[in-house]
């Protein structure tokens, strides 16, 4: 198990001051001058070498990301923009950062937004986070009164804004060029790319958008060294992550662990097991609504790192680990992130716009069995259909939930069709 | 709403930001570049929801505050009206003084949202969605993931979350609001933020 001196996120639970003085009790904001004073270039390198992949699901590179943005100004602003929209079903990590650790938040995002040339932080975050957003507002507060954001932030010489901004109810803003076109006060509409954002993001000008964990992780990396960051976890999968553990286990609850930590110890040790014992364990969704499904076979022994869940088929995500017993419908689980993925759908694209509501009810029809055993390949085709066909990446995160189920509950999928099959002939015959 | 439709709400035909309202109207403008005050758009909603809340007990827009919000940010109407359509979190007819906004999504789902939602029907008498209670207390909205899935199922009550709910837990909370009363929000079996029941496992020298 990580020790808790190698942990990042302190409070995450809440049990301490969130406010400046705590924060700094615990570390934060110690001599941040002395960080940007080592220069772009070596934070940059620095991320690179720690191996931090970005923590909002697609786990890019955050070193290569920041490392796109223009190294002399055109004359244009540059903005990192944070996003805080986290919605992604079974995710809530973002949440406890906000509100248990907002100044993490926004020292990271001085030093990110210095290394990558950036004059101002923009944080998107999720309208319903009402009370965490008050959190992070009274932090930025206590930044600027102390100095260590606005001009000459943190004594460095460098000029440095942070601006809080509240969504107000789409997921689909979650997405990156999605969340920029709300940002500019219009519908959620992802971009096509390129232009990247690095080019032409935030206002037609340079831009990187960084997940809230990703950038909350920064400080401590810079302090502690990459080496540090990098000897935890496993090679290309470096570091803690902070897990969130919903659904049918003894003790729901968030906890940083190293990455690459056994699925099966990271709920045992942390959750208090599976209800019911591991045994009544049916399947995991390990890394939010967007990832295939695995059953518990892959469960026993699967690693919770990038690759590890790449090698099955499925993917860390954002790390939310959604866990089912035996007694659970996994077809009627899935029906309803399908259901999400047609209400979220933002209707750029015809293959999203169409493709969600018809994955939608051939999914509820399948939940009564009221379907031809055909219907499943058709299923999966569609799918296939609409994966890789769409502007971002909602059609793909609406495609995989029910590929995951067919791979792995095909019988289970028959067996409802053809019971479904057998009380319709017996009630004709009554 | 089809046309044929007659809406069952009136539209004001007046709206004016008060006071209050206007006090925070600067500082929401001054987070955006000169040139760039739509980005208003959506503070600037909200601000129109809460001040009809504070004013009515109701909190949503009336088309009369989206013509007041693209005035003010120099949008044409319809910029502002395809936003307000966009966001679920704008009401755009009126809902009842205690918005109750209950996640189905599915880590909620595998948690006991089913007994949630009947133990709000059953305590408010609403039947459907976005329906408002006899009394014009309630409203219930169903919605999708709020973020909150390791402290499942989450009802959210207006601004606050009111986590690790289940049907007894519900209902006594209606009752709670209908006395008047607001519980104070989160955990209804007094977890410690995300922490597992029973309290944390890590960060125990202290300092978490």
């Amino acid at each position: 198990m990580l020790a808790d001196k190698d942990r990042i996120f302190t409070n995450l639970y809440g049990l301490n001051d969130w406010r400046l003085a705590g924060a700094r009790a615990r570390g934060d904001w110690d001599n941040t001058a002395a960080i940007l004073a080592r220069g772009r270039d070596h934070l940059i390198e620095e991320a690179k070498a720690s191996g931090l992949r970005g923590r909002g699901g697609a786990g890019f590179p955050t070193g290569v990301k920041w490392s796109f943005m223009p190294k002399k100004s055109d004359g244009r602003p540059a903005y990192l923009v944070v996003n805080a929209d986290e919605s992604e079903p079974g995710t809530c990590k973002d949440r406890d950062i906000i509100r248990h650790d907002p100044h993490k938040l926004l020292e990271g995002s001085l030093i990110a937004g210095f290394a990558m040339g950036a004059t101002a932080a923009y944080i998107y975050i999720r309208g319903e986070f009402y009370n965490e957003a008050g959190h992070l507002e009274a932090a930025r507060g206590e930044c600027y009164e102390a100095g260590l954001i606005g001009r000459n932030a943190a004594g460095s010489g460098y000029d440095f804004d942070v601006f809080i901004h509240r969504g107000a109810g789409a997921y689909i803003c979650g997405e990156e060029t999605g969340l920029l076109e709300s940002l500019e006060g219009k519908k959620g509409l992802p971009r096509l790319k390129p232009p990247f954002p690095a080019a032409v993001g935030l206002y037609g000008c340079p831009s990187t958008v960084n997940n809230v964990e990703t950038i909350a992780m920064v400080p401590d990396i810079m302090r502690r060294g990459a080496a540090w960051f990098s000897a935890l976890g496993r090679p290309r999968n470096s570091g803690t992550k902070v897990f969130c553990i919903s659904g049918h286990v003894e003790k729901p609850c968030n906890v940083e662990e190293e990455m690459g930590i056994p699925l099966r110890e990271l709920i045992e040790k942390h959750a208090g097991g599976v209800r019911g014992g591991w045994d009544n364990l049916l399947a995991v969704i390990p890394g939010g609504a967007s990832v295939p499904v695995l059953p518990k076979s892959i469960c026993d022994t699967v690693l919770m790192d990038f690759d590890s869940l790449a090698a099955v088929k499925s993917g860390l995500g954002t790390a939310a680990v959604i866990v089912m017993d035996r007694s659970t419908d996994v077809i009627k689980a899935i029906a309803r992130l399908s259901r999400f993925y047609k209400h979220e759908s933002c209707g750029q694209c015809t293959p999203c716009r169409e493709g969600t509501g018809w994955l939608m009810r051939v999914m509820d029809r399948l939940v009564e069995g009221r379907a031809e055993i055909e219907e499943i390949d058709i299923l999966d085709k569609v799918t296939r259909q609409i994966e890789g066909h769409t502007i971002c990446a909602l059609g793909d995160a609406a495609a995989w939930p029910v590929q995951g189920l067919i791979r792995h509950f095909r019988p289970l999928i028959e067996e409802r069709i053809s019971a479904f099959r057998q009380r319709s002939v017996s009630l004709a015959a009554e | 709403m089809t046309a044929e439709q007659e809406p069952d709400f009136v539209q004001p035909e007046h709206f004016a930001f008060d006071a209050e309202s206007e006090q925070a109207i600067p500082g929401i403008l001054a987070k955006y570049p000169p040139g760039r005050q739509a980005s208003a758009v959506l503070p600037m909603l909200d601000l129109a929801q809460r001040q009809m809340r504070r004013t009515t007990g109701s909190a949503w827009i009336p088309t009369a505050a989206m013509n007041v919000v693209a005035e003010r940010l120099a949008m044409p109407p319809v910029r502002v009206y395809e936003v307000a359509t966009f966001y679920l979190m704008f009401n755009l007819r009126p809902v009842g003084k205690f918005h109750l906004q209950l996640c189905t999504t599915t880590p909620c789902w595998l948690r006991g949202s089913d007994e949630v939602v009947a133990a709000c029907r059953k305590a408010t008498g609403i039947a459907g969605w976005h329906e408002t209670s006899a009394d014009g207390l309630f409203t219930m909205t169903e919605v999708e993931c709020l973020g909150g899935c390791v402290n499942a199922p989450i009802l959210q009550m207006n601004d606050d979350f009111y986590e690790d709910m289940d049907g007894p837990a519900t209902e006594r909370l209606i009752a709670s609001l209908r006395d008047g009363e607001t519980p104070p929000p989160g955990s209804a079996i007094g977890r410690q933020g995300s922490a597992p029941l029973g309290g944390p496992l890590t960060l125990l020298d202290g300092k978490g």
